[in-house]
């Protein structure tokens, strides 16, 4: 039985937006009512469109921001700003851009090794330098790459020694925010088969954000399909490949292009775009899209329930 | 009849370290009312092929073709004038960014009206009704109010549509989509692709499709053309890509995909496209290739017959019975 | 498990120019740019060996050879090739050692508003919203004096020596870095390599100064490139006012100002302090763009 490394009850974000000198500050619920929990070794994949709050959800899981509401527990230890500090190691982060995401300006050397400089000062030169040279084995890259700066790296080895900065302090958690979408496909499946060792080997916990279907499919374990800030489905990768109970789920599967031309079908067309998060309509955020919807829909908001797996949905497809 | 005819194109830039080649003697032929995509991963210069075509690339950029023409004209002969008023016109092109390549600065109907102006001696009251029509036609809701709206009140997808609707607004012959879905969402992708193929039908255009994502190719195209580092490697309609590739890149590239994994390890292609500082001087698939041997990595490979899709290779994969594949003369097979 | 590594990419772009070499084919693409990088040098070359170029002190007078012409024109003669001034001093010493006060003041005011501004600029790009409102409305107050004006009053306070001029360029220069630093600041703290030092439990210190600020110099070298110019016309300005440096120093500004008198009958005691102002700053000015052009990202054609 592998331990469950991150839990997520009721997490929510609130964002203050406008409110200049004149106007009052509406609030945009970025995430809203999210819980989940990732054990040692598993992948949970989180899916949804742009403004699904995906993005948000990554910064407050890597203690990037607080949330608003709702309680996050990493490693068994709850995570409030006062033990920030004390979780840094557990938690790490990849982002999607990894042009991006290395500071130019540093070698790969001290790239990798300023987590070690903040967070191990009794650490010296030396065993940093070997902790540094290790992991990048580990990561695929050679040791003389240790003297180059990022800009001498195609994207794909950029991506690897991104993940390498995020393995320095062996955390117990990666949240992968989007790591192969800005990457050419065939570097891409480099990175996945990277990620997938390194969970095999070192028992990681990933949080994978993705929009791209078929890369989740491939990656995860579990899948959270998120509209509009709140998860409207949450179950196995099988089950809710097979069998999606959430409108929304069942469109965004359809929607997805298959690269094989034999199976050109008929595609769910969804009409309309995602409301703006400023004025989320009172029932069910996806009613105003979804072909199914009926007044109850549009009064009330469906919670996340139901067998085999949870969905938010009255009238779910299975 | 083929709309669009290009032998042997070939773009060098000049950059601060010396001379880049980013498309490498391409050839392109699209029929009216064909959907053609180009694929090919970034810095296989797909992008900078179609802009070449348009006229659109800067001045340190080098274009020379053997042949160059649009529906039996040479575009190279052209006067700049003259050129100016084919493409827009007859020619059109939507990019991968609608943010960016609507001007913020104006409302979209005049952007619009504008570009009508330009190509059409409609008058005032007309190009306003050729507007509404043309916006009822990619699907935009209330067009009447939507012809107000500033780009940044519009969202993503919305923005694509003004900028399709721009883009057919004086009935093109061959509309030229560079990544046109890449930066939106998958549902909104889905709508944008359905208008796209949907417009093409009834208008009987040409459509090259530019495009990373196989997906993408595999749903919409009739023919593809894959490029690798400046090249066309391959070039098949849309099922026999999928189901025989013959060049080893577009095998290698169909393997990797996620969805056509059989096991949790993907398929991969070692190393990285060539840049301007490594390019091979053989095959220059060659140094990631796992069929390569001494003469790939010596000898530029010849392109093969139609039956293998004119792949760029010294073995191609797949060969059915009674074709002979090419070979270079002097190169030991 | 060795397979991760086995799957290293085979080939490196190893033969890219580096970052120095880059730089150079960009700056000197720009002519204008290039022969500004000369003049520059030469007038560094000639501040910083003032002494043994010089063919005399400065502040020696010939008492004999007052208000000579220079060589070419009649009366002149190959002892004084510039000429001398009212106080029988060779024109051409001055301008050598004028050289090194003008190069001082632009180094120290060039530094001194650097270092305050960038300062200031980082923390108001990483303080909480009242105290960078703060910082960035004191620095309008600045801004919103006419500078040479501003300087004026501060010399008037502080005292007409080229010290206090020096001082007081230097803060009417300021607030230009301190807006300039912010709002790079601001681009670059969203940027995810900042995040991801976050991550790793940087703290505030160690992300202005290691994080952020080596990736905000760019657009900093250029202004310090063009506020160096600055500083030599508002020293020779001040100088002129009787501000700046005081008689008999020879300072540029300062030179043109003991000659005003003499404009009518001697026109080479006005003409050559003023062409050697005009050519240092035009000549700098040539140079920072082309620093502009070389260094930033958005100019730059791939």
């Amino acid at each position: 039985m592998s331990a469950t490394v991150v839990t997520a009850k009721d997490l929510g974000r609130d964002y203050e937006v406008g409110g200049g000198l004149f106007s009052e500050a509406g609030i945009v619920r970025a995430v809203a009512g999210t819980s989940f929990a990732i054990e040692a070794g598993k992948t949970l994949a989180v899916v949804g469109e742009s403004g699904c709050g995906k993005s948000t959800l990554a910064r407050l899981v890597t203690l990037i921001e607080e949330p608003t509401s709702g309680t996050l527990e990493i490693d068994g230890r709850s995570a409030t700003k006062a033990d920030w500090p004390s979780l840094r190691t557990d938690v790490q982060i990849v982002f999607q851009d990894p042009y991006g995401s290395l500071n130019l300006r540093k070698r790969v050397g001290a790239i990798l090794e300023e987590p070690l400089k903040i967070n191990r000062p009794k650490m010296n030169a030396k065993e940093r330098r070997a902790a540094a040279k290790e992991m990048m084995r580990l990561v695929g890259l050679r040791e003389e790459h240790y003297d180059r700066y990022p800009h001498m790296f195609s994207g794909g080895q950029r991506q690897r020694i991104a993940v390498a900065r995020a393995l320095m302090l062996e955390p117990k958690l990666l949240v992968l925010d989007e790591p192969v979408s800005a990457l050419d496909l065939s570097i891409q499946s480099q990175i996945l088969n990277l990620l997938n060792d390194l969970q095999e080997r070192l028992d990681l916990a990933y949080l994978f954000i993705s929009h791209d279907l078929s890369v989740v499919r491939h990656v995860a374990d579990d899948i959270m399909v998120m509209y509009l800030g709140r998860p409207v489905e949450v179950g196995p990768k099988d089950e809710v490949f097979a069998a999606p109970r959430h409108p929304y789920t069942k469109a965004l599967l359809s929607a997805t292009p298959s690269a094989e031309p034999s199976s050109r079908r008929e595609r769910i067309k969804l009409v309309g775009e995602l409301p703006s998060p400023m004025n989320v309509p009172p029932g069910c955020p996806f009613a105003p899209r979804c072909w199914k919807a009926q007044d109850k829909c549009r009064a009330e908001r469906p919670v996340l329930e139901g067998a085999p797996h949870p969905a938010a949905c009255f009238f779910p497809e299975a | 009849m083929s709309l669009l005819t290009i032998r042997n194109l070939s773009v060098e830039f000049t950059t601060g370290s010396g001379r880049f080649r980013a498309v490498d003697s391409v050839d392109v032929d699209v029929r009216a009312g064909e959907i053609l995509a180009i694929v090919g991963e970034s810095g296989s210069g797909k992008s900078v092929s179609m802009l070449a075509t348009m006229g659109l690339l800067p001045w340190t950029a080098t274009v020379t073709a053997d042949e160059m023409s649009f529906d039996g004209r040479d575009l190279r002969a052209m006067s700049g004038p003259e050129r100016r008023r084919l493409v827009g016109a007859d020619l059109s092109m939507i990019f991968q960014e609608p943010m960016s390549s609507l001007n913020p600065c104006f409302t979209v109907g005049f952007q619009i009206k504008e570009a009508l102006r330009k190509h059409t001696d409609l008058d005032r009251k007309q190009r306003h009704a050729r507007c509404i029509e043309l916006f009822e036609m990619v699907g935009i809701p209330s067009p009447e109010k939507r012809l107000s709206a500033f780009p940044h009140q519009l969202s993503g997808g919305m923005n694509q549509r003004v900028m399709i609707a721009m883009a057919i607004s004086c009935r093109p012959r061959l509309l030229i989509a560079d990544e046109p879905t890449t930066a939106l969402d998958v549902t909104i992708q889905a709508q944008i692709l359905d208008l796209l193929t949907g417009l093409q039908k009834e208008t009987g255009m040409g459509l090259i499709l530019i495009t990373h994502d196989m997906g993408v190719v595999a749903e919409t195209a009739e023919r593809v053309a894959v490029q690798y580092a400046g090249q066309k490697v391959e070039d098949q309609p849309v099922a026999d890509l999928f189901a025989t590739p013959h060049h080893p890149y577009t095998a290698a590239l169909l393997a990797a995909l996620p969805e056509r994994a059989t096991e949790k390890r993907l398929p991969t292609i070692p190393g990285v496209v060539p840049g301007q500082h490594d390019r091979p001087e053989g095959c220059l698939f060659s140094p990631r290739c796992k069929f390569a041997d001494e003469t790939c990595r010596i000898v530029p490979p010849p392109v093969q017959p139609r039956p293998l899709g004119l792949a760029r290779c010294h073995y191609p994969l797949e060969v059915p019975e009674g074709v002979v594949p090419a070979k270079v003369e002097g190169a030991s097979a | 498990m060795a397979d991760a590594s086995s799957q290293i990419a085979s080939t490196v772009p190893t033969r890219r120019p580096g970052r120095l070499r880059e730089f150079w084919t960009y700056f000197k693409e720009n002519r204008g740019a290039v022969m500004g990088l000369y003049v520059f040098v030469a007038f560094v070359c000639l501040a910083l060996f003032a002494d043994l170029i010089a063919p005399y002190d400065p502040s020696t007078q010939f008492r004999t050879a007052i208000l000579q012409p220079p060589v070419w024109q009649d009366g002149g003669t190959w002892g004084f090739p510039l000429g001398t001034d009212a106080l029988g001093r060779d024109m051409l010493s001055r301008l050598i050692h004028g050289a090194r006060f003008s190069f001082f003041v632009g180094i120290v005011v060039v530094v001194v508003a650097a270092t305050g501004g960038i300062f200031l600029g980082l923390v108001a790009g990483f303080a909480p919203k009242w105290l960078d409102t703060l910082i960035m409305r004191l620095m309008d107050i600045v801004l919103a004096f006419p500078s040479l004006l501003l300087a004026l009053v501060l010399v008037a306070v502080l005292g007409p020596t080229l010290l206090n001029a020096m001082i007081a360029i230097a803060l009417v220069l300021q607030p230009h870095y301190v807006r300039l630093t912010r709002a790079s600041v601001l681009n670059e703290r969203t940027k995810d390599y900042v995040i991801a030092s976050r991550v790793a439990g940087a703290g505030p210190l160690r992300q202005m100064f290691l994080t952020v600020l080596p990736n905000c110099l760019a657009p900093i070298i250029v202004q310090a490139a063009l506020s160096f110019s600055t500083a030599i016309l508002d020293a020779a300005a001040l100088g002129f006012l009787g501000m700046g440096a005081q008689p008999p120093t020879p300072e540029w500004g300062t030179m043109l100002a003991d000659a005003r008198e003499f404009v009518l009958r001697a026109w080479w005691v006005v003409t050559f302090p003023g062409l050697a102002i005009l050519v240092t700053v035009l000549a700098i000015n040539l140079m920072g763009d082309g620093l502009r052009d070389a260094l930033d990202p958005k100019l730059k054609r791939s």
